[in-house]
């Protein structure tokens, strides 16, 4: 019986050391590339990883598919941006009030929300999200369509700010990444991470073992929501520009979920292979074609995932064996598992 | 003396303009096996879930050793000791047999090492040691079935009620289903079957209810209920009454 016990905690252990090596890994590698355009694509892949991750917490373990993710992106960067322009709090303090607020907003948009079930749940997000666009848009407060600047006053890292160096990025970004995938880590082996999958599997069943559905949701909503949140902010920095588009916009909201749908729903490393996969290929295809047509990279961006989805529904984890939560396909080993099921 | 651990007091519900439940009242007693019959929409599940908590019935309440439970929900039912399976298999598909009953063991305890200790107790005791790391998606139906048991008994309930465990089984299949009934009874929990197929249950259980169009047709042991000519009347029709 005790080497049971140990199955799911030695799995959980060999992951908390593929994520450390990975860690060291990835803090070396910028270090002998020093182009620019190379460190930048790895600064935004890193970005991907931890925002996809936040919405895997939700739409993933949780299974409550979020098309809205973009409105806490928003809220992250606004909130930091808003606090160093007008009241000149440093992002560092400023990211985590918008990461506070973005997973406060995502209660007060579970509330509501989470009173629907499947598509209608999906649907909701996705008009709250472009709801606040519009407001947004029209907020003078926050500049309404210009869209706040950041202004760059010295190189700080306080401040997050630098004037050429993408290298403090990419650390930055690694750290929430890491953070994220640490997050992640945690919730999946407590109690919440078994009542999040629980919940997504069968609600009914859920409740007949004193599964509380919807407080569950509510923290799942509530951690999804500042991960992202936090995101925002580093990516306003980064940047130095945020905008209700760039904030708050619809496409926003799929590219912050596609890595964790691409590279495997419900698994620790599925956001972190898809955002891998995905941005170097979506800022290859934008380099590749420069400026021959607007959206023709978004249409071949569009054939590579769905040639993706029909060749790996599982996500991109099932190259490595790892089972997705998303239910439905299965991996080879399951005929075995079934067989030996059958001769019991 | 009787000491009932479950009342059932003038229960009805209605669906629409469907009455599922007429004026049930029946009591449980401690520790019996009892089974719960009737033909095809004879309310047996509905009843069922107005126990489990899924349902709340119009009028009439139902006691837990003298506490109202009724109208309070899966979630409290579950805490006060009430634990059920599903007539059509519920388990979590995406997770493996320790995952799945650990979500029950977690009614108990909040440490997931405690939870696991307490699953892989009640996984042995139904026989799915060798499972247990097996996903769920991947069992026989037999063994979706006892892993509802297992998942339900994680829960530590004082009453488990089982909703058609033994339909659609193979006879041998469900003689192994009918032990495990007769193992959990020994651990002091009471249980209610829900059944259709009358033979399945009648070896099994200490007393029967027998439902019919919503309303309780007969009460008694088993030996009785298919002697009854009111329950042959409700199963089969006036023909195979014999005077």
């Amino acid at each position: 019986m005790s080497t049971q016990t140990n199955a799911i905690i030695r799995r959980r252990r060999r992951e908390l050391i593929i994520g450390a090596v990975l860690l060291v890994v990835l803090a070396v590698l910028p270090l002998p590339i020093p182009n620019v355009y190379l460190r930048g694509l790895m600064v935004l892949t890193l970005l991907y990883a931890g925002l996809s991750q936040g919405w895997n917490i939700l739409g993933g373990y949780c299974g409550q598919i979020s098309l809205g993710h973009a409105l806490y992106f928003g809220i992250g960067g606004y909130t930091s941006a808003m606090l160093f322009t007008k009241y000149g709090i440093p992002p560092s303090v400023g990211m985590f009030v918008g990461g506070g607020l973005a997973g406060a907003a995502a209660l007060l948009v579970g509330w509501p929300c989470f009173r629907l079930s499947g598509h209608y749940y999906a649907i909701a997000t996705l008009v709250v999200g472009m709801m606040v666009l519009l407001l947004i848009t029209n907020w003078d407060f926050v500049n309404a369509a210009m869209g706040i600047t950041v202004p760059f006053r010295h190189e700080s890292w306080i401040n997050l700010e630098f004037r050429t160096a993408v290298l403090p990025f990419h650390y930055f970004m690694l750290a929430y990444a890491a953070v994220a995938w640490l997050l992640a880590w945690i919730v999946e082996g407590s109690r919440w991470g078994f009542y999040w999958r629980a919940v997504k599997d069968d609600v009914a069943a859920a409740r007949s073992l004193a599964v509380r559905v919807f407080p569950s949701k509510m923290a799942a909503a509530a951690i999804s929501g500042a991960i992202t949140g936090v995101g925002g902010a580093l990516y306003t920095q980064y940047v130095g520009f945020i905008d209700p588009d760039s904030g708050f916009g619809l496409p926003l909201s799929v590219l912050i979920a596609l890595p964790a749908v691409v590279g495997g729903v419900g698994t620790l490393w599925g956001p972190f292979l898809g955002a891998a996969f995905l941005i170097p290929v979506q800022q290859l295809i934008v380099a590749w074609l420069g400026s021959t047509g607007n959206g023709i990279d978004l249409v071949i961006y569009g054939i590579v995932i769905m040639g993706l989805a029909l060749a790996r529904p599982q996500g991109l984890v099932s190259l490595f064996g790892i089972r997705s939560l998303a239910g439905g396909e299965v991996l080879a080993d399951t005929s075995a598992a079934a067989e030996a099921v059958d001769n019991a | 003396m009787p000491d009932p651990i479950l009342q059932v007091r003038g229960v009805s519900k209605s669906f629409g303009s469907v009455q599922a439940n007429v004026d049930v009242t029946f009591d449980v007693e401690r520790g019996e096996i009892l089974g719960l019959i009737g033909p095809n929409g004879a309310g047996k599940s509905t009843l069922f879930n107005s126990i489990a908590g899924a349902e709340t019935p119009d009028s009439g309440e139902i006691l837990l050793d003298g506490k109202c439970i009724s109208g309070r929900g899966p979630v409290a039912c579950t805490q006060l000791g009430i634990g059920r399976t599903f007539q059509v298999v519920r388990s979590f598909d995406s997770m493996t047999v320790l995952e799945n009953v650990m979500v029950g063991a977690f009614a108990r305890v909040s440490r997931v090492r405690q939870a696991m200790t307490i699953a892989l107790d009640v996984i042995d005791f139904c026989g799915l040691t060798s499972h247990v790391d097996t996903p769920a998606h991947s069992l026989t139906p037999p063994g979706k079935r006892r892993l509802e048991v297992a998942r339900a008994l994680a829960t530590q309930p004082r009453i488990l009620l089982l909703d058609e465990m033994l339909t659609g089984l193979t006879p041998t299949e469900a003689q192994a289903g009918m032990q495990l009934v007769r193992d959990v009874r020994t651990r002091g929990i009471t249980i209610i079957m829900v059944e259709h197929v009358m033979e399945v249950l009648l070896p099994l259980i200490d007393r029967a209810i027998v439902l019919h169009l919503g309303a309780k047709l007969a009460e008694g042991s088993p030996k009785d209920m298919v002697r009854n000519p009111d329950v042959i009347r409700a199963y089969l029709g006036d023909r195979y009454v014999v005077a």
